[in-house]
């Protein structure tokens, strides 16, 4: 890079900070920013930068820069697919640059199912500004009028001429500035005008995960680095090292030393590092380094106990918070023809992503440099630099794939032990979990209890619904500044209650949502794949199955009788269009293409349920019919089928799109069956796959996916398709074999249990 | 020193004959592309093949490998162009991608033992293999397109 073209990199930095937000209601939109100014190159530029978001060079080759992690999702794809479609840029001339740490980027989170949501009118924006300014400047140069002008595949033509961008950009003049109206006037092209979204394409990052060449954290590697493996205390709050004896662990050859590390946040208190010239030498010191901690009240927490907290807490009517408080609800219950109350409750779920987690830091001219797979760089910045003590200005994170996100690296906690490390013997320092180190510093899905009753009028129809759920909050633990208000302006971790404010018309509602403080002070609860959802919609699609079955109502007509739009269901733009109507749409698809009502051999049954994804202001509408087979005799319960319908708006990459869904199924039904554990004396009580069992390539049942086809404004995917598989199966269990089923996991012995109560 | 065969080239490693061969492919040799899952054996981000044969380097002692024939992703096909590597491409099989090194090792000796493989065949000889990111769906297709396309290159 010459010294000119640095110095007008360094202008743009300077006027992109002085960003306008576009204004959007909600916070997590609000916080991309789109520069209101922008070109800086003259006729001589290497490069046209119309937006912080992605560069033209002289050989037309479009840079997108990524702020997402790459995960899975093939975000860095579909994100590039929004510049180019309007760009109007040759998609084989497109690459994408995952981006490390710099507060330019404004927040940087890849979570919540937001990523394309979030960016899609960012960079659909940032795409036509700069295919206005090259129509401009390409009419300039061959002297004509713009308006006859059109850019297609990387060319302007103005027939019988064309110029290609690479030309426009080594030519010409594209100095402009736009004011944020401006920008925000942006026109976008017309659905019917795209080229590449709702197109499939190999995604960009798919290539290198065939052959061996992607790097993820754990490929991190510096010259003269140095390994670690630490020893992760009893508990994970409140634990204090009280000695360490390293005599066994000098006798490995490599080993170095053995440090109690010293972590001014406070976020991996007890923590003792273990460091050696390899991995395995580290790795069996810390086997034989002996480590005595004092540990707090967490050392004799169980999983029962924090179940039986959250049901006092629920029984207790001053707890909580009051999300949905309509008037009438007490009224509405007392004078019922008839209500009905069920207990929904789910274990404790690991991460457990398959890349255990690891870090490599050191400082080198004046940063701190960490490399790590990570997905809220914003985060965790302000976090270590509390406990390195020094500016975050002067922290990097460096950017790598992830070998599995869920949620897990949204805290981005194990950063802080491994930049300590590097801190404290000044050396860089490459730290590697093993699973049992990784599995007991999780942030767990927190178990839960939830409490639904519903209030019944004359005829059956539904008066009033009462939605009370308690759970550890992973937002009021980790990032309690992005807790909402509810109208009394009381915080609450909006994404441990997403879901219980459904699109039914139940009359008179109330949702409370209540925080086990005994679950936040005895472990570190997490953000898992949907968070919230996970149990939420495994209350409410139960619940809506036993209403159906008590009010003598098909479950499917049941719920289509609720969806039916009114008063605040009826949806807004931009993101809810059409509201309930739209969900009632992909239940009746879903339950159409499973053939639902046909006859199925015994013991063998359907079951439906239906959500919106992560948030009523992001519906992402789903339904799941799952086909069961259950063995009386032994309880088992084989899925042979899930049909999945969805309608996430406008489909930027579509076949990554129905991987996330497939993916997605299928870790709701892992999570169904498979998994579930326990806290067990303030930790998880499994630490590997010889007791935590995921679901393999033999239990994956025929899985069908089906989008609805629609050009609304695209909403998340990661996230939505996990929380209804829950639910269609229990309700599936109850309709093979009466056996109704309260509690996730669902295993063998609940279901012989709910077959045979008395037995 | 322990020698052996890697991608066929003769190499040596320094680390103690009781390592796992996991972590002397990984950082004494620099091969990346071999995981590190959960250390036990039981995820199968870590596979190698071993004189032909699937092998879980994270729980292989390097003595237990003197002198063999070791094959990893890297030297599965010299441009990545095996055809379960194209399929897994062309079905676009990866999501995170962390555990397809090991999957696609698996199911290149599944090929091997079994040319045309059932459904009951694929259970088995994947299972030891765990994807996080739940791409079964797409792993069993891939496996079954790379092995028509392996058949009907034989029978030409």
């Amino acid at each position: 890079m010459n010294a000119t073209l640095r110095s007008r990199r360094g202008f743009l930095i300077v006027a992109t900070a002085t960003g306008v937000a576009l204004g959007f209601a909600r916070r997590g939109l609000a916080e991309i920013e789109l520069p209101s100014s922008t070109i800086a190159q003259g006729g001589a530029a290497e490069l046209f930068e119309p937006t912080i978001w992605y560069s033209i060079d002289r050989t037309g080759l479009v840079t997108v820069n990524i702020i997402r992690a790459e995960m899975g999702q093939h975000v860095g794809t579909a994100l590039a697919r929004i510049v180019a479609d309007e760009l109007e840029s040759d998609w084989a001339k497109v690459r994408i640059a995952y981006v490390d740490s710099d507060p330019k980027w404004g927040l940087m989170v890849t979570g919540g199912s937001w990523s394309v949501w979030q960016s899609f009118p960012v960079l659909s924006r940032a795409g036509a500004a700069g295919r206005i300014a090259l129509l401009a400047e390409a009419a300039r140069l061959l002297g004509v009028n713009a308006s006859s002008c059109t850019a297609r595949n990387s060319t302007v033509i103005a027939r019988p001429n064309s110029i290609s961008y690479g030309y426009i950009v080594a030519r010409g003049d594209l100095r402009r500035s736009y004011t944020q109206d401006e920008l925000q006037a942006m026109p976008i092209k017309q659905p019917a005008e795209r080229r590449l979204i709702g197109r499939n394409t190999t995604a960009l990052d798919v290539p290198s995960k065939t052959n061996g060449e992607a790097r993820y954290g754990l490929d991190a590697m510096v010259d003269g680095m140095i390994y670690a493996r630490p020893k992760v205390p009893p508990t994970r709050n409140d634990s204090r090292v009280a000695s360490i004896d390293d005599s066994a662990a000098r006798q490995v050859p490599g080993y170095i030393q053995s440090l109690a590390l010293d972590d001014p946040s406070g976020t991996a208190p007890g923590w003792v590092m273990v460091y050696a010239d390899s991995f395995v030498a580290a790795s069996r010191a810390a086997d034989l380094l002996n480590v005595t901690w004092n540990s707090g009240a967490a050392a004799n927490v169980s999983e029962a106990d924090l179940q039986r907290h959250a049901t006092d807490l629920i029984a207790d009517p001053k707890t909580g918070v009051l999300v949905v408080d309509d008037p009438n609800v007490e009224a509405a219950f007392a004078s019922a023809k008839s209500t009905l109350e069920r207990t929904y409750t789910t274990s404790t779920v690991m991460h457990f992503a398959l890349e255990p987690i690891n870090g490599l830091a050191f400082e080198k001219n004046g940063m701190f440099e960490i490399h790590t797979g990570n997905q809220w760089q914003s985060l965790i910045l302000p976090v270590l630099a509390k406990a390195l003590g020094r500016d975050e200005k002067t922290i990097v994170l460096r950017t790598y794939l992830l070998g599995g996100g869920f949620g897990r690296r949204l805290n981005g906690d194990y950063a802080v032990p491994v930049a300590l490390a590097a801190k404290a013997v000044g050396r860089s320092v490459k730290m590697v979990c093993l699973r049992p180190d990784d599995m007991r510093f999780d942030s767990p899905r927190s178990p839960s209890v939830q409490v639904v009753r519903m209030a019944f009028g004359d005829g059956g129809k539904v008066t009033a619904m009462q939605h009370h759920a308690a759970a550890g909050w992973p937002t009021e633990v980790i990032a309690p500044p992005f807790m909402l208000r509810n109208a009394n302006g009381v915080p609450y971790d909006e994404f441990s209650i997403n879901g219980a404010d459904h699109w039914y018309t139940v009359g008179a509602q109330r949702v409370r949502a209540i925080s086990n403080d005994l679950a936040n002070r005895t472990f570190r609860p997490g953000w898992l794949r949907s968070v919230g959802p996970g149990w939420t919609v495994w209350a409410v699609e139960s619940f809506m199955d036993e209403a159906a079955h008590t009010a003598g109502v098909d479950p499917v007509t049941f719920r289509l009788q609720l969806l039916d739009g009114a008063g605040r269901n009826a949806g807004s733009a931009p993101y809810a269009v059409g509201g309930a109507r739209r969900q009632a749409a992909v239940l009746a698809r879903a339950a159409q293409k499973a053939a639902w009502g046909e006859a199925l051999p015994n013991d063998t049954g359907l079951g439906v349920a239906t959500s919106f994804g992560q948030e009523r202001d992001m519906p992402t509408w789903v339904a799941c019919v799952a086909r069961v087979r259950v063995d009386r005799t032994s309880g088992a319960v084989a899925v042979e089928k899930l049909t999945l319908v969805v309608d996430a708006g406008t489909i930027v990459h579509p076949d990554s799109a129905q991987a996330q869904v497939e993916g997605a199924s299928l870790w709701g039904l892992s999570m169904v069956l498979h998994e579930g554990s326990a806290l067990l004396n303030g930790q998880p009580k499994d630490t590997n796959l010889d007791t935590y069992t995921p679901l393999r390539m033999g239990d994956v049942p025929d899985v069908e996916v089906e989008f609805l086809p629609s050009t609304e404004m695209p909403v998340g995917l990661g996230e939505p398709a996990t929380t209804v598989v829950g639910p269609a199966v229990a309700n599936a269990i109850f309709v093979a074999c009466g056996a109704r089923l309260r509690h996730l996991p669902i295993r063998p012995e609940a279901v012989l249990q709910a077959l045979n109560p008395r037995a | 020193m322990t020698t052996f065969q890697l991608n066929g080239r003769t190499v040596s490693v320094r680390s103690p004959e009781d390592s796992p061969l996991l972590w002397a492919i990984r950082d004494e040799l620099g091969l990346k592309g071999t995981k590190f899952g959960c250390g036990i054996g039981m995820c199968g981000a870590c596979t190698v093949h071993v004189e032909g044969r699937a092998t879980r380097s994270c729980v292989t002692a390097i003595s237990a490998v003197a002198g063999a024939d070791i094959t990893t992703i890297e030297g599965l096909h010299p441009a990545g162009q095996h055809p379960l590597q194209t399929a897994w491409i062309e079905l676009q099989v990866p999501q995170c991608g962390y555990c397809q090194s090991g999957q696609i090792m698996q199911a290149a000796t599944l090929l091997k033992d079994y040319p045309d493989p059932t459904d009951q065949e694929i259970n088995a000889v994947m299972a030891g293999s765990l994807c996080r990111c739940m791409t079964y769906v797409r792993i069993r297709k891939a496996i079954k397109l790379a092995a028509a396309r392996i058949r009907l290159a034989a029978s030409q």
